[in-house]
C-alpha cells in the first residue's frame, strides 16, 4: 500500500518561476513541497553566468547562477520540502500526482499546485542533424557551465536570439572558438548589447542565413550555411562551409505543458508564446481550479519575468488556500503585477504583450 | 545597422559620445546602449547622479557628461557590458577602460592588441591597470593606453602570446 503525502501546495519545477512561488507560499505559512527532476535547485538559472537585466528588485546586475543559490537558500530556510531528482509522472482527477524518485513511486496530494516546468529547446531539420556535435544550445551550456566540459574546439551557433548570443560568448569564455552565428531572420532577435559583445570578439553574425546541412562520418566535421530569401528558402549558390566540430541550435523554446494537458487545463495555440499555452486569469490560475502556472510553461519569455510570475502565482495560491494576511498578500500581488507590466512595457516586450493579448482573445472566443 | 550587425553606426555613436573637449578634461563614461530594454543598474550604480533617473525601466540611459567623474563604477555593473570610460587628458596617449570577462588576465604593463567593435585589431595597447575588486563580481575593468586616434574605436583587446 503506497501512502499519500499531503501538502497545502506543491510546486512542480524548482527554477526561476517555481522557487519564488514556493518561497511566497511558505512565507504565508503553507506546507509546501517542491519537486525538481535535477539534482540541484535553480533550473536554467544554474547555467546563467551572465548578469541579469531588469531592476534592483529583480536582482539586476546579479549573475543568474548566484540568483539560483540565493532563492534556493531562501526556499529551504522557509521550510519548503524539496524533492530533488524527482519526476512528476502524472496528474490525476482527485488532485493526486504520481512522482518517481530514487526508483520509488510516491503519491502526493495538494490543495493548490503551481506548475513551473519551463520549456524545452526546439530542433531544426537538416541532413545529419543527428550527428554527435549537433547540440541544443542549452546542452552546450549545461556541459560547460554545470559540468566543466568543453563541447569541442570550434563552434557554429544557429540563432541570434539572446540564448544564441549569450552561449556564443560563454563558448569563447570556455576557450572554444566560435566561427559564426547564423540567424535566419533579417534582424538580430536578442538584445543588441549581447550582439555587440560577441562582435567585439570578432564573431560574425550572419543574418538572413541558415544551416543547410552538416557533414561528417562519426561526428560533426563541417557545416554548410546559405543565405535565405524573403520566404526563408536557401538561395542556391550562396552556400559557404565552416570547419567546426560543434553546431549549437538556439532556435527557440516550446513550453513543457504535458502535465497541464493531463490535468485538463484549457489550452490555446499562440505562436508568440512558443506554442500551446494554458488559458489563465490575471493571477495565473488556469481553468483547473487551484492549478496555477508561472514562467516559460505559461509562455516563453525570460527569467526576470518568470521570477515575478512565480511570485504572483505563489501569492495567488496562498490567497486561495486562505494563508497569510489577505491585505498583505493582495498588496504584494498588485506589486508583482505592476513590476511585470513595467518589464514588458518596452519595445522588446512587444512580442509577449501581443502573445498575451492573442491568448486572451482566443480564450474569449470559445 | 546595429539591429542587423550588432555594431553601432557612426550615427548611433554620435548620440552618446562625450565631446572631445570633455574627454580632454579627464575620464568620462561612454554609454554604448542603443536599445530600449528593461534594465537600469547604470542609474542605480552611479554615485554622483550623472545618470538621469529612469521614468520607465525600458528608457535609454542619459548621462550628464559634465557631472560624470569617470570613476568607472558603472562599467562592471552594466549587464550589457556596454559602458566604457575614455580619458584623453594625457599628452601622449588616451586611456580606454573596458570590461573584461576572459582568461588569461593580462598583467599591468603588458602589451596587448586593442580591438574595435568588430573585433579587428586597431593598434597595440599597453595595459595600465587591471581592476578586479570583489564588488565587480568577476567583471574586470582593464585600462588600456592607446594612441588618441584609437580612443573612440578601441573597445576590447586580445592577449597575444609573445611574438
Amino acid at each position: 500500500m503506497i501512502s499519500l503525502r499531503a501538502y497545502d501546495a506543491i510546486v512542480i519545477g524548482g527554477g526561476p518561476a517555481g522557487l519564488p512561488a514556493a518561497i511566497e507560499l511558505a512565507s504565508c505559512g503553507a506546507k509546501v513541497a517542491m519537486i525538481d527532476r535535477e539534482d540541484r535547485l535553480g533550473g536554467q538559472l544554474t547555467k546563467q553566468t551572465h548578469m541579469f537585466f531588469g531592476s534592483q528588485s529583480q536582482r539586476a546586475g546579479t549573475r543568474g547562477v548566484d540568483i539560483a543559490g540565493i532563492l534556493a537558500k531562501e526556499a529551504l530556510e522557509k521550510g519548503v520540502e524539496v524533492y530533488l531528482g524527482a519526476t512528476v509522472l502524472g496528474y490525476y482527477d482527485d488532485r493526486v500526482i504520481a512522482v518517481e524518485k530514487d526508483e520509488r513511486f510516491i503519491k502526493m496530494k495538494a490543495t493548490a499546485y503551481v506548475v513551473a516546468t519551463g520549456a524545452s529547446e526546439k530542433m531544426l531539420a537538416f541532413p545529419n542533424n543527428d550527428l554527435p556535435g549537433v547540440y541544443g544550445a542549452g546542452a552546450i551550456q549545461t556541459l560547460m557551465n554545470v559540468h566543466g566540459v568543453m563541447p569541442g574546439k570550434r563552434a557554429l551557433m544557429v540563432g541570434a536570439g539572446n540564448i544564441g548570443l549569450i552561449i556564443s560568448y560563454q563558448l569563447v569564455q570556455a576557450g572554444v572558438e566560435v566561427a559564426a552565428i547564423v540567424e535566419a531572420a533579417p534582424r538580430i532577435g536578442g538584445y543588441w548589447v549581447h550582439a555587440s559583445k560577441v562582435r567585439r570578439l570578432g564573431i560574425p553574425v550572419l543574418t538572413s542565413h541558415t544551416v543547410t546541412q552538416v557533414h561528417g562520418t562519426d561526428a560533426v566535421e563541417r557545416v554548410t550555411v546559405a543565405r535565405v530569401d524573403d520566404s526563408w528558402s536557401p538561395v542556391p549558390g550562396t552556400e559557404r562551409d565552416f570547419d567546426v566540430d560543434v553546431v549549437g541550435l538556439a532556435v527557440g523554446l516550446s513550453p513543457l505543458t504535458e502535465l497541464l494537458w493531463q490535468a485538463g487545463c484549457a489550452m490555446r495555440f499562440v505562436p508568440a508564446l512558443g506554442g500551446h499555452v494554458p488559458v489563465r486569469n490575471e493571477n495565473l490560475e488556469t481553468s483547473v481550479d487551484g492549478l496555477f502556472v508561472a514562467g516559460d510553461v505559461a509562455g516563453v519569455e525570460e527569467a526576470s519575468s518568470a521570477m515575478l510570475e512565480g511570485r504572483l502565482a505563489g501569492l495567488a495560491a496562498a490567497l486561495k488556500l486562505g494563508r497569510g494576511s489577505v491585505t498583505g498578500v493582495m498588496k504584494a500581488m498588485e506589486e508583482a503585477r505592476l513590476e511585470l507590466e513595467s518589464l514588458r512595457a518596452g519595445p522588446v516586450g512587444d512580442k509577449i504583450r501581443k502573445g498575451l493579448e492573442a491568448l486572451a482573445r482566443e480564450a474569449m472566443a470559445s | 545597422m546595429i539591429e542587423n550587425t550588432g555594431v553601432a553606426t557612426k550615427e548611433d555613436l554620435a548620440q552618446v559620445e562625450p565631446s572631445l573637449e570633455r574627454r580632454e578634461k579627464g575620464p568620462v563614461a561612454v554609454f554604448e546602449c542603443f536599445q530600449e530594454i528593461p534594465c537600469n543598474p547604470c542609474y542605480t550604480s552611479c554615485r554622483v547622479g550623472a545618470v538621469e533617473e529612469f521614468k520607465d525601466i525600458n528608457d535609454l540611459p542619459h548621462v550628464d557628461h559634465d557631472r560624470c567623474t569617470g570613476c568607472g563604477v558603472c562599467i562592471s555593473h552594466c549587464p550589457g557590458l556596454a559602458i566604457f570610460v575614455v580619458d584623453q587628458s594625457h599628452q601622449d596617449y588616451a586611456v580606454v577602460r573596458v570590461p573584461y570577462e576572459f582568461l588569461p588576465v593580462p598583467s599591468e604593463g603588458q602589451e596587448v592588441d586593442a580591438l574595435d567593435r568588430e573585433g579587428n585589431v586597431v593598434c597595440r595597447a599597453r595595459v595600465r591597470k587591471v581592476q578586479n575588486a570583489k564588488s565587480q563580481d568577476k567583471t574586470l575593468v582593464v585600462w588600456l593606453e592607446v594612441p588618441h586616434e584609437a580612443a573612440m574605436t578601441a573597445r576590447n583587446f586580445r592577449v597575444v602570446k609573445d611574438r
